[in-house]
């Protein structure tokens, strides 16, 4: 089963090698980590994705919680959250399939930021499962290329900010 | 106050009532040692970082206080990493200072650079890289605060050799200001009632009592706790001295060598209470096969230990010198009339096949390991090594002090118990200290011998010669073979290296000769190394072979001439 976390963590020197260093030595399978700024100065906030069961999630969890630079850390699985992903995806697209490919990124509500000559660039937000599905649909054409994000996600419902919304 | 940040190193080590600390110098700390002799505290030059490093946590784990050792960058800051691993499997409170290359020149390959956070980064705590003279005094107060808090551990400083040279107006904090370091805090009042029911509703309650026991201080709490519902309590190795072996109630050590009739009470309580234990393998055996009949209610300080390796029915995460007193009183008393005697009627049996009840005229580990705990009574603290001459220490010493014992269990570091036992001796200057140690890990840091002699401390060291990296070779006996590869071990004369050093030394070849040799230790005012040569191919028994459940145990076969003696008198 697939569990989402967030993690609360000082923006430090090093601070990132010691969480993943956490997650390989203790072998746990991390599917997804992505990282950037929180709305507090000086805090990052990350979200991973991490394969296990009931108990495993919880170790890492806690795992995580014990080094000293995060400051926080909840398994949003089981809350009402907003996840998204982002992903780029360069197709193969020659003057026939240029139109089609359009429409397929206007049903998905993706946007397409680039177009080469042989080539369309379709930036999707969305869930997983959605991203999957437009990649599914440009498999056919040809992917030349593909950046994705990994979930970033935000427990829904506001009552004045992240504390609030990251109670474990 | 205006000082050099190597000055400001020290003055925060006399705030932190640091008094010791053990190091080799270099180029990368020569600012520090430069700066040291003005201030009160006494540098004791190991002959090996190793070693420094254990010693710091023989200090550690003797007294409770923060052990401290030094080393240079490079070579210096490597040569560090066994000795805090092993601190680190331990929970031991320790605090390493490295230099490192100067800050401009970090991350080009220097000359004896080593990028030591990395390298330490799953073996510390936490640690750190210092390369802002600013940000100084609050690393050393926030290193030593993590190292002796919560779950105790390694802290690792490295310090640019700049910032050793670089001055400040020093102000030492009062307070860390840590917020993503929590120590428990949650009401546990509702998991210690529900304990103390467990408890009460019982019918073969047990206690398994680790380190965490003795790392809180908490042994009298335990003692109140056990006399009160009159539970039986079983040790991990590091546990040995929570409550002492000379109770009625303590069944000594638990699992892959611990007596066979603990394992079996083990294998038949309906409740185990585990404190301050983190379930390790050498005491489980494969975690799906522990103890499946019985409830488990664990308490530890570190809430990453809940679950880990063996599920459990009930949590309590805090400090058990907040836990027990809060369960004692909820706690009924309680006679376990018939499970104490049914475990009674196993230790008869266990005694039967003692080895020492057998008459023998050979030169026995077991044998002098018990005659050195008759001619002490005990009253001594014992580091011992790893292998089997660590197994028959826990086994034929009976350990009523506290922090009684000292020993490397999470690591099994070879090497440990001599430069472990300099940093006890240093802290506790009027206690006697005795290292058992094997032919095989004392030559891993043998060198420490001069250092023993430099500091003149009084140790006396027991080394159980076999000629063998013993516990292999009973390995290989039992599950290889007989093929003894890589096992047979030549040594020195022990007793001639230790003259050589200037310590007086003794070889042991009768067990005649055993009594008077430790008599004659004992009556020597400095250092004494007695090598005895013992049995070589004598094994640890009983024994929980790899991969069996703890109740599967094999044991020494019974004498057919059944002549029993007085054991532990
Ligand atoms: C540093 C280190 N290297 C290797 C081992 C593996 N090991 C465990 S016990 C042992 C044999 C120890 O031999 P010795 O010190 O003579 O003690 P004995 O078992 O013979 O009492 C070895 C090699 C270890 N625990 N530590
Ligand atoms: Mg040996």
């Amino acid at each position: 089963m697939r569990h989402t976390l967030i993690a609360l963590m000082e923006d430090k020197p090093g601070v990132l090698n010691r969480v993943s260093s956490l997650f390989r030595r203790r072998n746990y399978n991390i599917e997804s980590l992505t990282v950037g700024h929180s709305e507090t100065p000086g805090i990052s906030r990350m979200t991973i994705v991490v394969n296990g069961d009931d108990r495993i999630v919880q170790q890492v969890a806690r795992q995580l919680s014990k080094l000293i630079n995060v400051t926080q850390v909840v398994d949003v699985s089981d809350k009402p959250a907003v996840i998204r992903e982002l992903a780029l995806i360069k197709v193969r697209a020659g003057h026939g399939a240029r139109s089609e490919i359009m429409e397929l990124a206007n049903v998905f509500r993706a946007k397409v930021v680039d177009v080469g000559k042989t080539s369309l660039t379709v930036e999707i937000t969305g869930t997983e499962e959605k991203v999957d599905s437009l990649i599914g649909l440009l498999q056919p054409f040809g992917i030349e290329e593909l950046a994705r994000t990994g979930r970033v996600a935000m427990v829904r419902g506001g009552n004045g900010g992240q504390a609030a919304n990251l109670q474990p | 106050m205006r000082l050099t940040g190597a000055q400001a190193v020290w003055e925060s080590l006399v705030r932190e009532g640091v008094t010791t600390v053990f190091g080799i110098s270099g180029g990368a700390v020569i600012h520090l040692y430069h700066a040291l002799p003005d201030y009160p505290i006494h540098h004791v030059l190991m002959r090996h970082e190793q070693a420094a490093a254990h010693a710091a946590d023989g200090y550690a784990r003797a007294t409770g206080r923060v052990g401290v050792c030094m080393a240079t960058s490079g070579p210096g800051a490597t040569n560090l990493v066994t000795g805090l691993a092993t601190a680190y499997m331990d929970s031991s409170p320790v605090v390493a200072i490295t230099g490192q290359v100067p800050t401009p020149i970090i991350g080009t390959d220097a000359f004896q650079e080593v990028d030591i956070t990395g390298i330490t980064l799953p073996i510390t705590k936490h640690n750190y890289l210092v390369t802002d003279i600013e940000e100084l005094p609050t690393v050393i107060k926030e290193a030593f605060y993590i190292a002796r808090t919560g779950r105790p551990g390694p802290v690792l400083v490295d310090i640019a050799k700049d910032v050793q040279a670089a001055a400040i107006e020093y102000v030492y904090p009062d307070t860390v200001n840590l917020p993503g370091y929590r120590l428990p805090q949650e009401d546990i009042s509702s998991p210690i009632q529900r304990a103390a029911q467990m408890l009460n509703e019982a019918q073969r309650p047990l206690i398994i009592a680790g380190h965490g026991v003795i790392l809180a201080g908490a042994e009298d709490d335990l003692l109140a706790l056990v006399e009160k519902a009159n539970v039986p309590v079983a040790t991990t190795l590091l546990g040995i001295g929570a409550i002492p072996e000379t109770h009625p109630l303590c069944l000594g050590m638990a699992g892959m060598h611990g007596e066979a009739y603990t394992n079996q009470a083990l294998s038949e309580a309906d409740l185990i209470i585990a404190l301050g234990s983190r379930f390790d393998d050498r005491l489980t055996g494969p975690p799906s096969q522990f103890v499946r009949q019985a409830r488990l209610i664990h308490v530890d300080v570190d809430p990453a230990e809940i679950d880990k390796n063996v599920a459990v029915n009930l949590a309590v995460v805090g400090d058990l010198k907040d836990v027990l007193p809060a369960l004692v009183p909820l706690v009924e008393e309680k006679d376990h009339t018939a499970w104490l005697a049914r475990i009674q009627e196993w230790r008869n049996e266990s005694a039967q096949r003692d080895i020492l009840a057998q008459e023998t005229d050979e030169l026995l580990p077991q044998y002098v390991v018990r005659q050195i705990w008759h001619a002490t009574q005990g009253n001594v603290i014992v580091v011992s090594d790893v292998g089997q001459n660590q197994m028959w220490e826990a086994q034929y010493f009976i350990h009523h002090r506290r922090r009684g014992l000292i020993s490397s269990g999470g690591l099994g570091t070879m090497g440990f118990a001599l430069p472990a036992a300099i940093g006890v001796q240093m802290a506790l200057p009027h206690e006697q200290v005795w290292v058992t140690v094997g032919d095989g890990g004392f030559q891993m840091n043998i060198q420490e011998l001069a250092t023993v002699v430099q500091e003149k401390l009084p140790l006396k060291i027991a080394i159980l010669n076999n000629g063998y990296l013993g516990m292999v070779r009973q390995w290989q006996q039992l599950f290889f073979e007989g093929r003894y590869s890589g096992t047979p071990l030549l040594g020195p004369d022990f007793a001639r290296v230790a003259e050589a050093y200037g310590i007086a030394g003794l070889t042991v070849r009768e067990k005649s000769q055993v009594v008077p040799a430790i008599a004659q230790a004992l009556a020597t005012d400095g250092p004494f190394l007695i090598d005895f040569r013992i049995v070589q191919e004598e094994n640890v028994y009983p024994m929980v072979a790899p991969g069996a459940p703890v109740h599967h145990m094999i044991r020494r076969p019974v004498p057919a001439n059944d002549v029993l003696k007085e054991d532990r008198t």
